[in-house]
Parts: C-alpha cells; structure tokens; sequence
C-alpha cells in the first residue's frame, strides 16, 4: 500500500466554531486508488472535515495537499477543479428533469447558444457504461429508482472530471440488493484509479468494502486502521470510546393474548393503487413481530392506516379486541397505541417547538397539562423533566426547539412520549434509521423491555441486521403481503433478502441449504 | 434558558435593525434632495408625538392596525397567507356601520358592542369562507382571499349605494350611542380623532397572545401552522384548526373595520380601493414578528409615521411621499434580513460542530422552521396545489 501515491493528504486540520472545536488537529490521507472509509458517531466531525475538503468550510488552521501540491480550497467551485466530488446523502436532483438535464446542469454544453442534448446525453450512456452504473440518461428523475436516483448523482460528480469522490451514507436509503450494486460500482470506480472516501456509521459495510479506515471521535482523530485486519467490534470500541454489544441482550419471548389482528387488509396508496392487498397479521402482547422488505412494498401504507392516518378501503384492523380501522387518530391513540413514526422529523417531531410541548404533543388535551383548554405549564415542565431524566434525552433545556437536539436525543424524545404512555400496542418503525451504535443499542433496549413488560410491539426496518437482533417472528411483507412469517434464529439474511425479493418460503429454503448459497455471514 | 434568551435577542435583531436602516437611508434621500434629515425626523415625531393632539391622533391609527396585524399573524402562525384581511376589515366596517343604522333605538350598552360584533361576524365569516375551502377541498386561501377582495369592495359598494342608503355615496353618522368616541379621550388629546378602539386594540392583543400561547388551541394552531403532518399524527384535526384560525383571522380584522366605522370616521362611503389598513397590517404583522407585543410596538411605529409624515410637508418641504418610503425601506429590510437569516441557518446549520452528521435534520429542519415563523413556504405550497 505504501508505495501508492497520495491523492488527498490533510494535515493537523482544526476547524472551530466560537469555544467548539468540530474537527482538533485531524489528519487524514487517502491514497489512489484506495476505499477509505471515514467512520465516527453522528456529531463526531466527518461532515465538517468533508466540508472542509469540498471548500464549503475553510478550516481555522491545517493543510491541505491534493495530489502532493498544497492547495487553498476556498470555495465548492475549486474543490471541482481538483477533481474532488461529493455525492451528497440527500440527494441533489430536480424530479422534473431527466437524468442527463440534472447531470448537466450548471456545466451545460452549448452548440451555437444552445444545449447540446445530444452529445451530452451520449457522454452520459459511455460514463455510465464504463462504470457499470447503469442509468438511463433520458429518464426522467421522479420516475426511476432511489438506487438509480444515486447512481445519477455518482454520475454528476464524475461527469465533472472528479477524482476523488466522496460519498457521504450512502446506503441509508438503499435496499440491500441495491447495496451490493453500489458496492460493485465502488470497486469499478477504484479500479479505474478513483478514489473513495466513504462516510459512514455502519461497521459492516466498512469491512465489506473499505481498504482503509479512518476513526474520528469528538473531532479528534483517534487512527487510521487497516480494516482488512480489524473486527467489527474493534472498529466500534474505537468510534464509541468504550466496548459495545452488538447482539441485544434479551430473554426468549413469552407471548401471550393477541392484541393486533388484521384481516384481509386493502389500503391504497397516494396514487390511489392498491398498495396493501389483502393484508393479515397477528402480534401478541409479549412479542416484537419484526416486519422485513425493501421499500415500497406497502409498509408505509400498512402503518398509516394502522394509525388512522390513511383510509383503509377493506378489511379489519382489531386493537384488542375493538375495530379500530377508519378511526381518527386520536380515538387510536387512546385506546391503547404508540407510534413511533418512520419519519421523525416530517411525522414525529414539531421541530421548531420546545422538547415539553413536543413531549405533550397527543396529550396536551389531557389533564393535568390542561384544564378546560388552559394548558398548565407546570404540569407540562415537571413531566417533560421527569422524561428528560428517565429516557436520558440529552437538551440544555427541555424549552429548547426539539431541532437544536441531535437525532438520537430526538428519537428518545419520542420513543419516551410514546412509551410513557403505556400503550399496549407499539409501532416503532425504522427507530434507529440514522442514528449512532450507542443510540441504537439504547433504543433496542427500550423496544425489548416494552415487549418484556407484556406490551405488543411491531418493528417495522429496512435494516435486516435490527430485524434479525430485536424481532421474535419475522413477518416478511411483499407487494402488500405478508410473503412467510419465520423465526429469527431459523433463518438468515439470504434467506430473508429472497423472500423480500418475492420468493415463496420453499424456494427460499431450498435456495439457501444448496451447498453453494450457504451461510454467507 | 440563556439559549432563548439569546433567541429572543437575535429575533429583536432584525426588526429592529431594519427600522433603523430605513431611517437611514431615507435619511440619506432627504439630503439628496436638499433637505436637513434632522429636521424632517424633528417634524415626522413633532407630527406624531409632540403634543397630546397628535399622540391622540397616532394612537388612533394605531388601534385598527394592530387589530388587522392580530389578524393576520393568527392565520400565519397556522400556516396560512390571509391576504384578504383587507376585504374582511372592510366588510367589518361596513356591517358594523350598517347595524348601528338600522338599530338607532336600542341602547347604548346594547347598540355598540352589537354593531362591533356585526363587524366580527362580517369578517369572521369572510374569512371562513377561505378556511372552509381550504380544509375541505385543499383551495389555495391566497387566491381566494385575494379574489374575496373585490367581491367585499364591489358588493360592499353596492350595499352603501343600494341598500344602506339610497344611491348615495356615504351613509349617515352612526347614532350617538354607537360612537367609540368617548369625551374624556376627546378632552384630554384636544380634540383628537382618538376613541376607545386602542384600549380593545391592547386587550385583544394581550387576549391572543394568551390565546396562542396558553391554550390548547393556540398549542394546536402553532402545531398545525409549523407542521401539519406531525399535528394529525397527533390527533389534531387539521380542518378544525384551519377553519378555527381563518375565523379568528377574519374576526380580528372585521373588528379593525369596525373600529374605523364606529370610531373614526362614523359612517360608511363608497370606497375606490379595500382599506390600507389590510396591508399595512401585513406589513405591521411581519415586523412584529407574528407576536402580539411585537406587533403592538411595529402598529405603533407605523401609526406615527402614517399621522407625523402628514406634518412634515408643511414643517419642512419634504414630500410626505417619504414616509412611504420609509415604511416600504423597513418593510424591504424585514424582508431581505429574513433571506439572509434563512441562509445563514442553513449554512450555520450543515456546518456547526454539534448539530454535524444529522443531515437528514437539517434538511427537513430548515424548512420547518420556515413554515413556523414565515409566510413565504406556506403562500408557496399554495401556489403549487
């Protein structure tokens, strides 16, 4: 390794905001041709030392030598001209537009003061083909896939002449097929002499594809490690600061009476096409039913009429014995249900108002926060307190916006408001989507002991590993259905992608106990 | 709580700021054009504050200004760009002014708050008619209400020439016991326009703030106004909020209406335009910040400069087209500060030490916190359903 050149070399870079140091004294160097995973909890300082790469952010004090020579990137524009590009996590597209007008824009060709579609778009087709990536340069963004979606925005960064790309979690919105694509083009790109810096959290992916790794902890760099000879869990001491467990400690489950029942359960979606079709489900009160699949296959529906907040055109859904499909929100929340929305910030949080008033958010109508519609202010401040401290939500202050927390302490914000109020059905679904180890292990925990306490609780994640670790029965849903209901420890994650991949228990069996297609992990 | 009170300090920052860039640079035009700024500013408060008169006089404008401004920071902070406050305040005026006339037998005690709840009513209604829509069939409220203008100036003009009297172009004078005008306030401004209207004005603005913040309704609003998706995830219902909060909005300017109908000018005439008095209260609500302290300081200053702009003319030669300039300068200030904020939020947020590594946060953030304090998402979202 050691005789490769170096195309990114950062030195001693400190970046501070007022007292704050984000990143203190970090280095960093990646070499050509090389994966060079950058891993650190949420809040540790990779996105600040990347802006700082990308010319978003000028640095306090540090270095910076691309391809040997020092250079002064000051602005996005002269990150570009270095061949250094980002692919944003978010994803930077106009829906309207096709895959090559997005591509273009902003760098567009003119012929004679027009846009040279033409020879554009077959630059696209090559670049594309080159690198296996795929993409059809005259769809149209809104109708293509996350994954193509991405693999548009790889395209972006490589059509501007980068070198060095940096992929800012780029999994969290894959499926783990269109993980493994992603992975085959990382090492297409690096074998053509790109080079990768891949921003991550998650420990597997970095022992899948990177060379190298480097560890940041509250700004600090802690090393660079050869991941080829480190474990998952020694990767994951280093970025926490301690030891972490990675399997959730938990007792076999003792489930008792059904308390979620569903039948033949239709629901359509915003296009008004049936995206449940017939849907049955039982969870019991002692059990997490994990629910597995790849977005889209109506999991999102199956959720919001559960809440009452989508119609539900057939079919029963039985809360402890009451029909509680087309209800209003309200009346379900009350008779005994807690959510824990897919997405916290669109769903789950009024992001602009305090902690307390988010914490009283479904019960604020209740007393003691009020009394004959007069909120009491002190009722709702000693709860959230109470909360606060139990649920170990980190805030200055709980009159603080619930936005100026981080998406941990968010979550707990919510999993405490829903958990408190003792429901005994629970929805949590994706609770750990973009959240830290630590976060993560607090929040399984959480999940298991609602589940220990006699409470019913429906996990629904497109992370087969969080599926696998908290679920007693795995319901794998496809196209609408429930496609095979199987246990965790009688199953694996080959066998669980092919039944997400729609197909019957059988096949999948067979597929997996052949003796090519066996225990992968 | 030493976070919010540095919030508190940076909101205080831009109107603030903004009110003091629009002196300055009128400043600036009045030297351009050969005048002593110092004089002219001497002039413009002589005009407003420099005897009990003019104090009279400018808390008088002030009254139904904070009135329209309540009204349309109720509807904001739902998430809703009531730009037909001018409509409704003009209905407001007219139907109070027409029930005074045509009751003139009942009571005082009876015939005034009647006649300004008319004027309640009239806006109330006016405004619902956009909620209504909007909860229930997703209407845009800013075409609606825009479109309600007219018909509330040509339909009013109508019911003045047609129906209130006959085919004149201004009513009687309300009778006496409909007047807000009340001796001791005429007395101690010497003779001022000065009525009653300012002390509902302050009450109904301490009433909204307690209204917005201490009850469960003024929690749903805000809910509601700064993430819907999150308020019926809730439990909130969303049509009940929206219809609760266009009523208000309408009540509140109609009352403004009314002020003028039963306070300053005591009848009705046939109008060429809706009331000012609606824009300027947006205007007024934006400087304020949406808050009812906030927008009782912002009506006060524009009630100075709309009353001392009149004596700066005869004081000094400098055009009282300057005061509009002003007020447009402060208002544009408001406004660029907000564009700067946003992106400085935004900038500070995607590159701050803590908040770090939460894209997803900041992404949906910002525009959150848009929604919450501003009206510009929220008239855009209408424009695209």
């Amino acid at each position: 390794m050691s005789q490769r050149e170096t195309v990114i070399e950062m030195r001693g870079i400190t970046k501070q905001f007022g007292d704050f140091k984000a990143n203190d004294n970090i280095n960093l160097s990646v070499q050509k041709g090389e994966i060079h995973a950058l891993l650190g909890e949420n809040g540790a300082g990779k996105s600040t030392l990347m802006n700082v790469l990308s010319g978003i952010l000028e640095p306090t004090s540090g270095e910076i030598y691309v391809n040997g020579k020092k250079a002064e990137i000051d602005s996005p524009n002269k990150a570009n001209q270095l061949g250094i590009g980002m692919v944003h996590q978010h994803f930077m597209l106009v829906d309207d537009f096709t895959v090559t007008e997005n591509i273009i824009l902003g760098s567009e060709k003119t012929k004679a003061g027009v846009i040279d579609a033409k020879a554009a778009r077959k630059e696209i087709q090559e670049l594309s083909d080159r690198y296996g990536l795929m993409v059809d340069p005259s769809a149209r963004v809104e109708d293509i896939s996350v994954g193509m979606q991405q693999r548009a925005e790889i395209l972006k960064v490589l059509y501007r002449g980068a070198d060095i790309l940096i992929f800012d979690e780029p999994t969290a919105v894959l499926t783990p097929q269109e993980i493994d694509e992603l992975i085959n083009i990382m090492h297409s790109l690096t074998k053509e002499g790109k080079s990768i810096i891949l921003i991550t959290h998650k420990l597997d992916e970095i022992k899948r594809v990177a060379d190298r790794c480097t560890v940041i902890r509250r700004g600090k760099s802690i090393g660079t490690v050869n991941v080829e000879a480190t474990s998952q869990q020694e990767l994951a001491n280093m970025m926490v600061g301690r030891a972490v467990t990675f399997k959730v400690d938990k007792k076999p489950a003792t489930p008792k009476e059904t308390i979620l029942s569903i039948q033949d359960l239709v629901v359509k979606d915003n296009r008004k096409l049936d995206a449940v079709k017939g849907l049955n489900l039982e969870v019991k009160a002692g059990e997490v039913v994990g629910i597995a699949g790849i977005d889209g296959n109506g999991q999102s529906e199956l959720i919001e009429a559960i809440s009452g907040l989508r119609p539900v055109e057939s079919g029963k859904i039985i809360l402890e014995g009451k029909e509680i499909q087309n209800k209003k929100p309200r009346e379900i929340t009350e008779s005994g249900f807690g959510h824990i929305p897919e997405d916290r910030h669109r769903v789950g949080l009024v992001l602009p108002m305090s902690v307390k008033e988010n914490i009283v958010l479904q019960t604020y109508y209740q007393e003691p926060f009020s009394k004959n519609g007069i909120l009491n202010d002190k009722a709702i401040e000693e709860y959230s307190a109470k909360l606060v401290e139990e649920f170990d939500v980190r805030t200055q202050s709980i009159a603080n916006p619930v936005a100026s927390l981080s998406g941990g302490n968010q979550q707990k914000a919510i999993i405490a408001r829903e958990v408190d109020r003792d429901p005994s059905f629970l929805i949590a679904a994706q609770p750990t989507r973009g959240l830290d180890v630590g976060a993560i292990e607090y929040i399984h925990s959480r999940l298991v002991e609602q589940r220990d306490k006699g409470r019913a609780v429906l996990l629904v994640s497109f992370e087969l590993d969080e599926i696998m670790n908290v679920s007693d029965r795995i319901a794998v849903m496809y196209e609408g259905k429930i496609v095979g209901i199987v246990r965790p420890e009688e199953t694996n994650e080959e066998e669980l992608g092919l039944l997400m991949a729609g197909s019957s228990l059988e096949k999948a069996r067979a597929a997996t106990q052949s003796p090519d297609g066996k225990e992968k992990r | 709580m030493d976070n919010n009170k540095r919030k508190t300090l940076n909101n205080l920052t831009v109107p603030l700021l903004s009110v003091l860039l629009g002196f300055l640079i009128a400043g600036f035009l009045m030297l351009a054009f050969g005048q002593n700024p110092l004089d002219g500013y001497r002039a413009l408060f002589n005009g407003s504050f420099g005897s009990p008169f003019y104090i009279g006089e400018t808390l008088r404008q002030t009254a139904p200004l904070i009135m329209t401004a309540l009204g349309f920071a109720v509807a904001n902070i739902a998430g809703f760009f009531n730009i037909g406050i001018a409509g409704q305040a003009l209905l407001g005026w007219i139907c109070s002014v027409w029930f005074a006339l045509s009751f003139p037998d009942l009571p005082g005690f009876l015939l005034l708050p009647l006649s300004m709840l008319a004027g309640v009513a009239a806006g109330a209604l006016w405004a619902g008619i956009a909620g209504f829509l909007r909860a229930y069939f997703g209407t845009s409220e800013v075409i609606v209400t825009i479109m309600l203008n007219y018909v509330a100036l040509d339909g009013g003009n109508y019911l003045i020439r047609n129906v209130i009297t006959d085919s004149r172009d201004a009513s009687e004078r309300i009778p006496e016991a409909a007047n807000l005008r009340m001796e001791w306030l005429t007395e101690l401004t010497q003779n001022s326009t000065l009525h009653s209207g300012i002390f509902i004005a302050l009450i109904m603005a301490v009433i909204m703030w307690v209204l917005l913040r201490k009850t469960t309704l003024g929690f749903e609003i805000r809910s509601v106004g700064m993430n819907p998706n999150a308020a019926k995830y809730a439990g909130m219902s969303a049509e009940r909020t929206i219809i609760i909060s266009m009523l208000l909005s309408g009540a509140l300017a109609g009352m403004g209406g009314a002020m003028e109908g039963l306070g300053n000018f005591r009848n009705i005439f046939v109008q060429g335009a809706v009331p000012s008095l609606g824009f300027d209260g947006l205007a007024v609500a934006l400087l304020g910040l949406s808050n009812p302290f906030g927008i009782v300081l912002a009506s006060l200053l524009f009630g100075a400069l709309k009353i001392g702009g009149t004596s700066m003319p005869l004081a000094t030669g400098i055009p009282i087209e300057i005061v509009d300039i002003i007020i447009a300068l402060i208002i544009f200030f408001v406004g660029a500060n907000y564009v700067i904020r946003f992106f400085i939020d935004r900038r500070s947020r995607q590159t701050a030490g803590p908040a770090e590594g939460h894209a997803a946060d900041q992404a949906s953030g910002t525009t959150e916190t848009l929604t919450g304090t501003g009206e510009k998402s929220s008239s855009e979202d209408e424009v695209n359903h």
